[in-house]
């Protein structure tokens, strides 16, 4: 181990950012800045890296509390705009998921289905501020005799509307080929024949697990950046594996960490909560999430100023392996490979086809870098880490 | 050379005729179908694009247009609501033409009106629903 040498704390950061003099730099500058001055250098002269990531996230929704009728109700069940909402909780209590099609959707019966409209377009449409139609249902009890509502509601009118998606910001993702000899249509798009493309989704070096590795800065309680207003990580995401294969920088080398996040839809913008219907697969949500980390010494600085060039995933065979539930890696290729417009794949040249937005990635870092430089925006100290590994040094 | 891609709308009584043969034999004009297709109550639609010197050209549309058949100009007619359009690139995996592609290194996704076909696979598969369809000008003289 080198000797302790640079350190700063949280609390520190954020004395200098009500200052307004926090250094705050992307993670896509922070990586030419480690480049050129090496990680030490780079600690001392950056306080905080902000990253990005904009893309669909199935494991998306929202929690909505519709507010009491006159005479009351407990739902049973629950419609907006005709999508079914889960209405097992309390009275006026719903959530609503993202991938949940129209009731009516006629799904993949005409191979490859649409799916036009879903929970995913609900959650965009209350936060555009537009109006949605309520259906509610109930079997009517002694003290909520009403048996059915039927009203339409804009997200002024709800009295509480949170997003939380119980995953979000996947630590790596796969890239996507098809080995079979017609077109599939999946969660990572169109994918061609004959390895026609690869598909790939995460923002590479943009990406805010992928510059917290061992997840030092980022866990429960973490404030973020999400659907263009503040929130929080909530703890770790479903599916959250720590214990995947790292390279040599830590960087896992397959899907890894996830976070659950929340925040308030009612602060939120539109442009930065957008339904997504996959065709032939179903409906979703794109989310922005941005994650500030904290240089906190040489080794944060290290790990933010990771470039593509340094992080790499797996080819997989959607075709045939992945729905087989044998997913195995048919080759390692990173990020600036698939960044770069084509990669190398059994002797011949594959075009990438992105799934996850780089430059939205970018505009996100960038606004959360405003917000940090401008004081608008405090760093926290976790209340809980994620759930990591042993690093291997 | 003169060249346009075109939609065809053919009436029931025509769907049944030699029409783009005609176009070939009577008017010196070459052709590349990029989708033609039987509706149930057997209208025929079509998208080609058709190529020849403009003066054969203009004689073949006015041939086409005396059999009653609708013909629409549609290469200016595939568009992108950019409000709508998130830049993911999913688009870029089925454009044929490279119509849609990727400018590196900044990630941009960008759309080449002159390179659209019309093939009309960007708008299924776009996630944002972001590319449109709009027959709304004959564009022809």
């Amino acid at each position: 181990m080198p000797k302790a040498s640079f350190s700063r704390t949280i609390e520190e950061i954020n004395k200098k950012i009500r200052a307004g003099k926090a250094v705050v730099v992307t993670a896509e500058q922070m990586g030419e800045i480690v480049k050129k001055s090496g990680p030490e250098k780079a600690a001392k002269e950056v306080d905080v890296v902000t990253t990005g990531t904009f893309s669909p996230m199935c494991s998306s929704g929202a929690f909505i509390n519709f507010g009491h009728s006159k005479p009351t109700t407990k739902a049973s069940k629950v419609w907006l705009n005709g999508v079914p909402a889960y209405a097992g909780l309390a009275a006026v209590d719903i959530y609503i998921g993202a991938t949940e099609p129209t009731e009516d959707d006629p799904l993949n019966r005409v191979h490859p289905g649409q799916f036009k409209y879903g929970g995913g377009h609900v959650i965009q449409d209350l936060v555009a501020g537009k109006k949605v139609e309520l259906l509610a249902t109930a079997y009517g009890t002694d003290c909520y005799p009403n048996r059915e509502i039927k009203k339409k509601v804009t997200i002024s009118d709800l009295p509480y509307a949170m997003l939380f998606n119980p995953r979000n910001a996947y630590q790596n993702y796969n890239c996507a080929v098809n080995l079979t000899n017609k077109t599939i249509y999946t969660y990572m798009g169109v994918l061609k024949p004959h390895a026609g493309n690869a598909n790939f989704a995460t923002a590479g070096q943009l990406s805010p697990l992928l510059n917290d590795p061992y997840y030092r800065a980022i866990g429960l309680g973490t404030r973020i950046f999400i659907g263009g207003a503040k929130g929080h990580v909530v703890g770790p995401g479903t599916q959250h594996n720590p214990r995947a294969a790292r390279g040599p920088n830590g960087v896992p080398l397959s899907p890894a960490g996830t976070i659950m996040v929340m925040g308030d839809m009612k602060a939120m913008d539109p442009r930065w909560v957008a339904g997504v219907s996959m065709l032939g697969y179903g409906c979703s949500l794109a989310v922005g999430i941005g994650i500030p980390i904290p240089v906190l010494d040489a080794d944060m600085a290290r790990f933010t100023g990771v470039t593509d060039e340094e992080i790499f995933t797996q080819i997989i065979d959607y075709g045939g392996d992945y729905p087989k539930g044998q997913a195995h890696s048919l080759g390692k290729v990173s990020y600036a490979e698939l960044k770069s417009g084509s990669i190398r794949f059994n002797g011949s040249d594959v075009p990438t086809v992105p799934v996850s937005s780089y430059v939205r990635a970018l505009e996100i870092a960038n606004i959360l870098k405003g917000w940090i430089e401008r004081g608008e925006f405090l760093l926290t100290q976790p209340v809980e880490g994620l759930p990591s590994v042993e690093r291997a040094e | 050379m003169y060249s346009k891609m075109l939609s065809l709308r053919f009436p029931k009584k025509t769907a049944n005729k030699p029409v783009v043969y005609s176009l070939v034999k009577k008017f010196d004009l070459t052709f590349n179908i990029m989708k033609a297709t039987i509706y149930p109550r057997e209208e025929g639609f079509m998208v080609m694009e058709l190529s020849g010197h403009k003066t054969n050209f203009q004689r073949g549309i006015r041939y086409l247009k005396s059999l009653g058949i609708q013909v629409d100009s549609i290469g200016q007619d595939i568009r992108r609501d950019d409000r709508k359009c998130f830049q993911c690139g999913a688009c870029t995996a089925v454009c044929p033409t490279g119509a849609l592609y990727v400018k590196r290194p900044q990630m941009e996704v960008l759309f080449d009106r002159d390179k659209c076909s019309a093939c009309e696979l960007c708008v299924s598969a776009c996630p944002a629903k972001a590319m449109e369809i709009r027959f709304n000008k004959a564009l022809l003289s």
